[in-house]
């Protein structure tokens, strides 16, 4: 059931990326994609009844979530943001050449 | 440990990454000081990942399948690195190519501003074409996928005016979400086997049945590599992104970046891990056509000189893809025959046109005529590169087609190889337009003070193209049988990856 | 910006700082590690630039000294990687691993988060500089 809501994330953030013609608009798009498919990663991990998977020195070892998804998004979250740096200079660079964030005005490759 | 032996030891495989890396951020340290250093730092960097990737073969001919734990973690737990025949051959390509380039650029890139930062992103994009090529990890290798990626989003947009800064933003959209459908993909793989390396992955499928998840993930990798390696209804960035970028950039995203990061992946991917069955194999073979087609079509009617060739990248890649996609001994031969070539041949092509550029400023076709009398070096070279790709024998294009055609008719697939000869011939029409418009012809009055290029640029290009002439020497069984047929062997039996990572674990 | 913001800013940008270090140091005990640690020390630079403006920013932190860390936290972290191989193996832990659970415990784990937080503290600083020098210039240069 919960995964569902990330399929619906995931295709809102299509969509924006799809549809809309506003350079920052398609920004926060590709942001919402790159959220749903990390939330998706981390609620795999997830076991029934587990608690967060920190070890501590009083405590035993029972049941936890999985931690590796949990590593792995950090490292996935870290890739996100330098993404979205990069293609956010782009972005002011090419309001100041253009003068517009209007995509169907950016249009000088053709063919 | 014995110094002197120590490349030829598994020690070999991390230096892939470490150095372009190491060697990416001191220049960036140093870069801006001291003058000239980041050019001969760099030259000397790639200069050593070339002679390692040759001691590479030595290695697998000494040790076999070689693994590498990295930390000591022994896989499936830890990363590992693989060293095997298909890895070897891609690691040859892509670092003579990013060879030749750095020496090219040694000259060109005084035109732009700041060549510390260039050297700077191209070191990353081959740290990161580097490490996709080892790794023998899913979640390393997505790692990896991105930072060539990244870097190559910066380096279209390098010179930053309006066309590139519009071609570097549609790359980057349609790159990201290419990497979030290899994400989903790999996050569906873990929680289907419950381990992310490929060999674990690979020995855990082939006991089950095959089942709905893995087609899923299969349909998802073929959209987010196939995206990378731009085949057919995924190419829409490469004719924006590959001619803005600046030349040696276009050659080395259309020579080895396409390559490294889409196809060799896909490859990896479907032959060892996910294992082929016949309905991905035929939909592979008609994604192959189709960009065959569509990619000279298009070409045809083109008059920006980079334009062309991007859109003649398109059409080369689905050469290889058909090659791979039919699955028999001698198809997958040609494939990674092909793409051997296509390397070589489609980087010299960049690089005339980028010299081209470099001395008369314009890539319009209609604006140029009888450059031969003036630049004989860039005249010759892109002639042999031209009668490369479009499959004049002797030059190793022709090798290459014609081995893929022949697996083609043997694989009983008639109309797949009537496609593949008319598409080559149409090569062969659009290239001969090419060289009568930009090199021979009559000499236009303006161009009449012009001068050849300097003599790091013209040292690439002449030693590519003496490559392209002798590339079918590697078809004489003596030397095939040490290269090509190793590199096939690996993907043909596919099944046996998973053997050979856990034999040479003990 | 208005003297509440200035204030708040004045009085909590140390302990923002402070924060940060806390989270880098004791990445191997509780969650948090490089990554998040960078983040916050980079962001308690921006909240300064955010407040006061630019130029007292750029004081407490020039952009060249920012590009310099940047570059040497990278090259710190790939020399203790190679470092590794002194045990054998690239990325090898070969410092001397104390009692599990003290702070100086876990062998490189601790250094190698050190370096990702210069990495990325200075990296996300230096962007944020490079964003608003770009938009003084062409500020500058439409009037």
């Amino acid at each position: 059931m919960i995964y569902l809501m990330c399929l619906i994330l995931f295709s809102i953030g299509i969509y924006c990326i799809l549809v809309k013609r506003n350079l920052i608009k398609i920004i926060i798009g590709i942001g919402i994609v790159e959220y749903a498919v990390n939330l998706f990663f981390i609620l795999l991990g997830y076991r029934a009844g587990g608690r967060a998977p920190i070890l501590d020195e009083k405590q035993v070892v029972q049941n936890m979530v999985d931690p590796l998804p949990q590593a792995l998004i950090l490292t996935a979250i870290v890739i996100g943001l330098a993404v979205t740096v990069l293609i956010v200079s782009i972005a002011v660079r090419i309001y100041e050449k253009y003068g517009t964030f209007d995509i169907t005005k950016i249009r000088r490759l053709r063919g | 440990m014995n110094m002197a032996l120590l490349p030829l030891t598994p020690n070999l495989l991390p230096l892939f990454v470490a150095i372009p890396l190491g060697s990416a951020f001191i220049v960036s340290l140093l870069g801006k000081k001291l003058r000239g250093f980041s050019d001969t730092f760099s030259n000397l960097a790639t200069f050593s990942l070339f002679c390692f990737s040759l001691l590479s073969l030595l290695l697998i001919k000494r040790l076999g399948t070689v693994v590498y734990k990295v930390g000591g973690w022994i896989p499936p737990i830890g990363i590992c690195m693989v060293l095997d025949s298909l890895t070897s051959f891609m690691l040859i390509t892509v670092n003579l190519i990013a060879f030749l380039v750095t020496i090219y650029s040694i000259s060109y890139m005084e035109r732009y501003t700041d060549k510390w930062k260039f050297y700077t992103l191209f070191l990353l994009m081959l740290a990161g074409m580097n490490g996709v090529i080892v790794t023998g990890d899913l979640f390393n290798l997505f790692v990896f996928l991105e930072i060539g990626s990244i870097s190559s989003y910066a380096l279209v947009a390098y010179g930053v005016e309006h066309e590139e800064l519009e071609a570097s933003f549609k790359y980057t959209v349609m790159g990201s979400i290419a990497s979030s459908f290899i994400l989903l993909g790999i996050a569906l793989l873990y929680s289907y086997t419950s381990s992310l390396n490929m060999a674990d992955i690979s020995r855990t499928l082939a006991q089950g049945k095959g089942s709905q998840v893995v087609f899923f993930v299969s349909v998802l990798f073929l959209m987010g590599f196939g995206l990378k390696a731009a085949l057919v209804p995924f190419h829409a960035w490469l004719p924006d992104a590959h001619p803005s970028a600046p030349a040696p950039i276009s050659a080395m995203l259309s020579g080895v970046l396409i390559k490294a990061l889409g196809v060799y992946a896909l490859a990896r991917i479907f032959f060892n891990v996910l294992g082929m069955t016949a309905i991905l194999s035929s939909i592979l073979m008609v994604l192959g056509t189709v960009s065959m087609i569509v990619g000279v079509f298009l070409a045809l009617g083109q008059w920006d000189f980079k334009r062309l060739l991007a859109y003649h990248s398109i059409s080369q890649v689905g050469y290889v893809i058909l090659g791979i996609g039919l699955g028999s001994p001698l198809g997958i031969l040609g494939g990674l025959f092909h793409l051997f070539n296509h390397s070589v041949f489609k980087s010299l092509l960049f690089l005339n046109a980028g010299s081209v550029a470099y001395s008369i400023d314009t890539r319009n076709l209609q604006e140029m005529g009888g450059l031969k009398e003036k630049m004989p070096v860039t005249g010759n070279t892109c002639l042999m590169a031209s009668m490369s790709i479009a499959g004049v024998p002797p030059f190793n294009g022709f090798w290459s087609k014609l081995i893929i055609i022949i697996a083609c008719i043997q694989a009983r697939h008639f109309v797949y190889a009537f496609w593949a000869s008319l598409v080559s011939i149409m090569t062969l029409a659009s290239f001969t337009k090419v060289q009568r418009y930009a090199f021979f012809g009559e000499l236009k009055s303006k161009w009449t003070q012009i001068k050849e290029v300097p003599i790091t640029m013209r040292l690439s290009m002449v030693v590519l193209s003496v490559i392209c002439l002798f590339g079918g020497l590697l078809l004489i069984p003596g030397v095939q049988k040490n290269f090509l047929n190793l590199a096939t062997q690996v993907l043909v039996n596919g099944n046996n990856y998973a053997q050979a990572v856990f034999g040479s674990l003990k | 910006m208005t003297l509440i913001v200035k204030t708040i800013t004045r009085l909590t940008v140390g302990l923002i700082l402070l924060y940060g270090i806390y989270i880098v140091t004791h990445g191997h005990l509780s969650p948090g590690g490089g990554f998040a640690g960078g983040v916050i020390i980079a962001l308690s630079f921006v909240h300064l630039m955010l407040a006061f403006g630019k130029d007292l920013a750029l004081k407490k932190l020039s952009e060249s000294l920012a590009s310099f860390f940047e570059s040497f936290g990278a090259i710190m972290f790939l020399t203790i990687a190679l470092l590794g191989f002194i045990g054998g193996y690239f990325f090898f832990n070969f410092v001397f691993k104390g009692k599990p659970f003290n702070l100086f415990s876990a062998g490189i784990i601790p250094l190698c988060n050190i370096a990702i937080c210069l990495k990325v503290g200075a990296g996300l600083f230096a962007v944020f500089v490079a964003l608003v020098l770009l938009s003084s210039t062409t500020q500058k240069g439409n009037k």
